[in-house]
């Protein structure tokens, strides 16, 4: 790689210690009844204003419920979040003081409004609003500063892969992923249906027994799941688009879906959904590979922005986190140019090579971390979905 | 990978490339490809085989194997769903040994784009 850039970016420092990327007021429902009024008011001040629409927060189950509180207290004190609006309906399970204590204890100001007692959508929403634009405006005149990149947790993601994605967009993942772990970072890997195949070479890069053996349970866990519903899981997995693209079985699409968490980084970590992303290095985090419930884990685990490679082009983004697009099909960088942010096509055709592609992807990492938009956010792409794993009651 | 060659080989002792363009039968591969005589017509992004895999034999690309060939795979042929399946998370054949009676595919939906 010629002309290295600066490791660092200009980001938000946190009273916690983290770095965050974006400086978002967010209003969060802390349950469904409360997700239309959220999304009224986070518009009111968009684009600094984002929320986190959901259909959870009642009817569900222990283990559901805990996911879902956990998620949504990981996106309150997210270092890309800079001030928290509770948005409560009163009567649900979840706990907004616990979302709003989140909020708190990562040094942020946050405020509860519960619709029933503020007299009904309608006075919720005018003062839930007045009290967005107060925030907002103290946002927006928060300052950049200096961070060095090893502040940064970098999730990888693909989806929408066809054949140029193991051979172009994700090896050059990996090598940023490879890059920011040299410099001090950190790289988060999901989707673990979408290992399997490939799991020999991710526990070969676990520093101890134990790692690989959390990585595997992880992995034989998924696997089980799909054999006890006696189905084949060719057509979920590789899915209808990835079969025409030319991947054939799951092992194939995982080999080349492996390539976005680096050669050599080792394998530092493997860490239940949403759940905090503590070390250096490469962590498995357990999610599924369904795209939106995979990035909302990952960022909830305090990932601070997304590179998400694809051969046939998604418009998937995030509430509080730059979800960067790139793709190797030179076809899909015109067709999906609206939803793309970096071709790498030039791989396949020897325009260029995959350490010039990296050098290029790790330039737009620092930018978009810097503030840069995304065509995710310029598009105002922010899906948001927790995943579960048991039926609403 | 040179531009004049109409496939990729991974890694050294994959016995299956990608065509990075439509290939006809007939066409003949270049020397890293083993000098195969394309058989198939074969999709852009898809499989040749380079070498000839036996039933029951690992299909190997990116150095690993991504499934079992279900039948002869000659060199040159298109190598995909049709040939190859994939060893892992396969509920149905567990489902089947235990009851041999297997229910019917659904159709794999179009959603009107060719890859």
């Amino acid at each position: 790689m010629t002309a290295r850039p600066m490791p660092t970016f200009e980001g938000f420092r946190r009273p916690d210690g983290r770095v965050g990327v974006r400086n978002h007021l967010l209003v969060v429902p802390t349950v469904i009844c409360s997700s239309v009024v959220s999304e009224r008011v986070a518009a009111a001040v968009a684009p600094i204003g984002t929320a986190l629409p959901h259909t959870a927060g009642c009817g569900q189950l222990g283990p559901d419920m805990q996911l879902t509180h956990e998620t949504l207290a990981a996106y309150c004190a997210h270092p890309n979040v800079g001030a928290v609006i509770v948005m409560a309906l009163g009567c649900e399970q979840v706990v907004a003081q616990h979302l709003a204590e989140a909020a708190r204890a990562a040094g942020k100001r946050a405020h509860i409004l519960a619709i029933q007692s503020e007299g009904g959508t309608i006075r919720a929403t005018e003062k839930a609003i007045a009290l967005a634009r107060e925030l907002a405006a103290e946002l927006e005149r928060a300052p950049r500063e200096v961070c060095d990149v090893s502040e940064l947790i970098l999730s990888v993601k693909c989806g929408g892969s066809d054949y140029t994605s193991g051979l172009a967009s994700n090896p050059a993942l990996g090598r940023v992923a490879d890059r920011l772990v040299d410099l001090g970072g950190a790289a988060v890997l999901g989707e673990v249906a979408e290992i399997m195949g490939a799991e020999h070479l991710l526990a070969a890069r676990a520093p101890n027994a134990d790692t690989a053996v959390r990585l595997l349970r992880v992995i034989n866990r998924v696997e089980s799941e799909a054999m006890a519903l006696g189905l084949d899981i060719r057509g979920t997995q590789p899915s209808p688009g990835n079969i025409r693209g030319g991947l054939t079985t799951i092992e194939e699409k995982s080999l080349g879906a492996t390539h976005k968490g680096g050669e050599r980084t080792p394998l530092a970590d493997v860490v239940p959904y949403s759940a905090r992303i503590t070390r250096k290095g490469l962590t498995v985090m357990d999610t599924p590979g369904l795209d939106v419930e995979s990035v909302t884990g990952m960022v909830g685990g305090g990932a601070q922005a997304v590179v998400f490679t694809t051969g046939l082009g998604t418009p998937t983004g995030n509430p509080i986190a730059p979800v960067i697009k790139i793709t190797g099909n030179a076809r899909t960088a015109v067709s999906m140019r609206d939803n793309i942010d970096l071709d790498v096509s030039g791989v396949l055709d020897a325009r260029e090579t995959l350490d010039e592609a990296a050098a290029r992807l790790f330039d737009e990492v620092i930018a978009v971390c810097s503030g840069r938009q995304t065509a995710a956010e310029r598009l105002a792409f922010r899906e948001f979905a927790i995943h579960r794993r048991n039926p609403t009651i | 990978m040179t531009p004049t060659n109409p496939v990729i080989v991974i890694s050294a002792g994959d016995n299956v490339a990608t065509a990075l363009e439509a290939l006809e039968p007939g066409r003949a591969l270049g020397r890293d490809a083993g000098a195969v005589v394309v058989r198939d017509a074969i999709p852009r992004g898809h499989k040749v085989a380079l070498a000839r895999i036996p039933p029951g034999a690992a299909v190997i690309k990116y150095g690993s194997s991504i499934g079992v060939a279900t039948e002869e795979i000659l060199p040159g042929a298109h190598v995909h769903t049709h040939n190859v399946s994939s060893a892992r998370g396969r509920g149905d054949l567990a489902a089947a040994r235990a009851q041999p009676a297997s229910a019917g595919r659904l159709a794999e939906p179009d959603n009107g784009r060719d890859a």
